[in-house]
């Protein structure tokens, strides 16, 4: 099923962000999956090679999650990828019945564990998109027709509400929306007054967004993205909370209280909510059940 | 080694609004420079627009260089609205970064040939993709300035205006959007989505006659 039925319908949409390991046994992901996912979120987003660390491929891990009756979201980045990989990969992912994509630049090669890659870019998530509604008119990108009926997704996008140059990003994501996306993921939100400034101009673009949330794990953490992830910053008050009481912190307890407390401040001024949870996939039912969805 | 060539009449009679000061560079040997294509047209836009001065320099890449050779003609840069250069995409960097407030526009795409770029190389740096986008982004190129040589906008790994890949380095796009911002120019990014051509330069390269 795609997500954007959800949106159509109305309804407040909730995904999970998993990643696969380095290695190709993931019985132990399907089991948390099953156990804290199931049931609870709408569709599972896979990363695709996530922060440019080589691991299990996205589509396979995809393939998985629908054999065992999830709906998943395949993530797709421009990093390793040319433009004949990236068609090939998106008519694979139509045969093996995903309908979810996420398209993306990705993060560049030297941030990850094999640094020496060639980093590919051929396209953009601009781009990315428009190719992705090319394949669904029939064609390539270069104009060459399809045989037999051509795929359809729902095609989503990424955006950063709370970055220091939110303007830039308002920008890029009109530019994301005329070339197709058709719903936003976003970054991680620690400071809901800002993500709902930026929904205020966002929404004029008439694209469902889900607000993104990365459980705050601990103080280290929190300091640790506001030096080296962009996007995202975690207000000092956060980071004090975190400090506060390290047992509860420790046991997850605080993470899950904040992460609840975003959404239930943010909800009515978005369409969804998507939740990294980066390991902590166990932590989901309780965010949920405390921001009251 | 590298060859420009002219971008066709009818996208500079496009780019050239109010009075323009136009800058050849006949620098590098290396360069082939079509000189006498340039010269006709030059001549043209003198006739139809609105052209204050056409003065040809070489080695505008080295920026000491271009401002003893242009510092008498000072006067008639303040007072021009665009500046349109012929000459490799060094060059026109060159000169965007000198002329921060001008509209600095690129009259040539730039081949490379192999060996090496430019005689007086600095910062700047052209990427010889043969389908110049230094008109699109206020004179700064995103094929060299951006990692990820973007050409439809900034990333998501650009954090207080520095990249993801290196600290030190300031974003391209972030530099571009400013610029843009700066020059009230920022509408010249609604642009259909740009995809590269990466059988440039090699198919379009002029041929021997």
């Amino acid at each position: 099923m795609k997500l954007t039925k959800l949106f159509e319908r109305g309804e407040f949409a909730i995904t999970a962000e998993v990643g696969p390991p380095k290695g190709f046994h993931i019985d132990y992901l399907i089991d948390e999956i099953n156990t804290y996912l199931k049931g609870r979120v709408s569709a599972v987003n896979v990363t695709d090679n996530q922060s440019s660390v080589m691991r299990l491929g996205s589509l396979a891990t995809c393939k998985v999650l629908q054999d065992q009756g999830l709906i998943s979201i395949f993530q797709l980045t421009c990093r390793d990828r040319n433009r004949i990989a990236l068609q090939s990969d998106v008519l694979s992912a139509a045969l093996l019945g995903i309908e979810n994509l996420l398209l993306l630049t990705g993060d560049h090669t030297t941030l990850g564990d094999n640094p020496q890659a060639k980093p590919v870019f051929d396209l953009d998530s601009v781009s990315l998109l428009h190719m992705v509604k090319k394949l669904e008119q029939g064609e390539d990108l270069a104009g060459n027709p399809l045989e037999g009926d051509p795929p359809s997704f729902a095609k989503g996008a990424v955006v950063s509400p709370c970055s220091d140059s939110v303007d830039v990003q308002l920008i890029k994501m009109e530019q994301k929306v005329k070339a197709g996306a058709e719903y936003f993921q976003t970054q991680a939100v620690y400071e809901p007054e800002k993500f709902i400034k930026f929904m205020e101009k966002a929404k004029e673009f008439g694209v469902p967004v889900m607000l993104g949330i990365v459980i705050p794990k601990s103080a280290g953490m929190a300091k640790f993205m506001n030096e080296n992830i962009a996007g995202i910053s975690v207000p000092d008050s956060m980071i004090e909370e975190l400090k506060k009481d390290k047992e509860k912190t420790k046991a997850g307890i605080t993470g899950v209280e904040i992460s609840a407390r975003i959404i239930r401040e943010c909800k009515d001024y978005c369409q969804g909510v998507h939740i990294m949870a980066m390991g902590w996939e166990s932590k989901i039912p309780d965010i949920l059940d405390l921001a009251g969805l | 080694m590298l060859i420009t060539q002219l971008k066709s009449k009818e996208v500079i009679a496009k780019l050239i609004k109010g009075k323009t000061f136009i800058i050849n560079c006949h620098g590098c040997k290396e360069v082939y420079f079509p000189e006498h294509e340039a010269d006709k047209l030059q001549k043209e836009l003198s006739a139809e627009g609105n052209v204050i001065e056409k003065i040809t320099r070489d080695y505008i890449c080295s920026t000491d260089n271009l401002q003893v050779q242009l510092n008498k003609f000072m006067d008639k840069i303040q007072e021009a609205d665009t500046i349109l250069v012929f000459s490799c995409g060094v060059g026109v960097q060159t000169l965007a970064k000198s002329f921060e407030d001008k509209r600095v526009y690129s009259g040539c795409d730039t081949y490379p040939l192999p060996g090496f770029q430019g005689l007086t190389p600095q910062k700047f740096d052209c990427g010889q993709c043969g389908e110049c986008y230094l008109n699109y982004t206020g004179g700064i190129c995103p094929i060299t300035a951006c990692s990820k040589s973007l050409v439809n906008g900034q990333c998501g790994g650009s954090k207080n205006g520095k990249c993801e890949v290196d600290k030190n380095m300031e974003c391209g796009w972030e530099r571009i959007y400013r610029k843009l911002e700066k020059l009230k120019k920022l509408d010249i990014l609604d642009y259909p989505v740009k995809i590269r051509n990466y059988q440039l330069p090699f198919e379009e390269l002029p041929k021997d006659e």
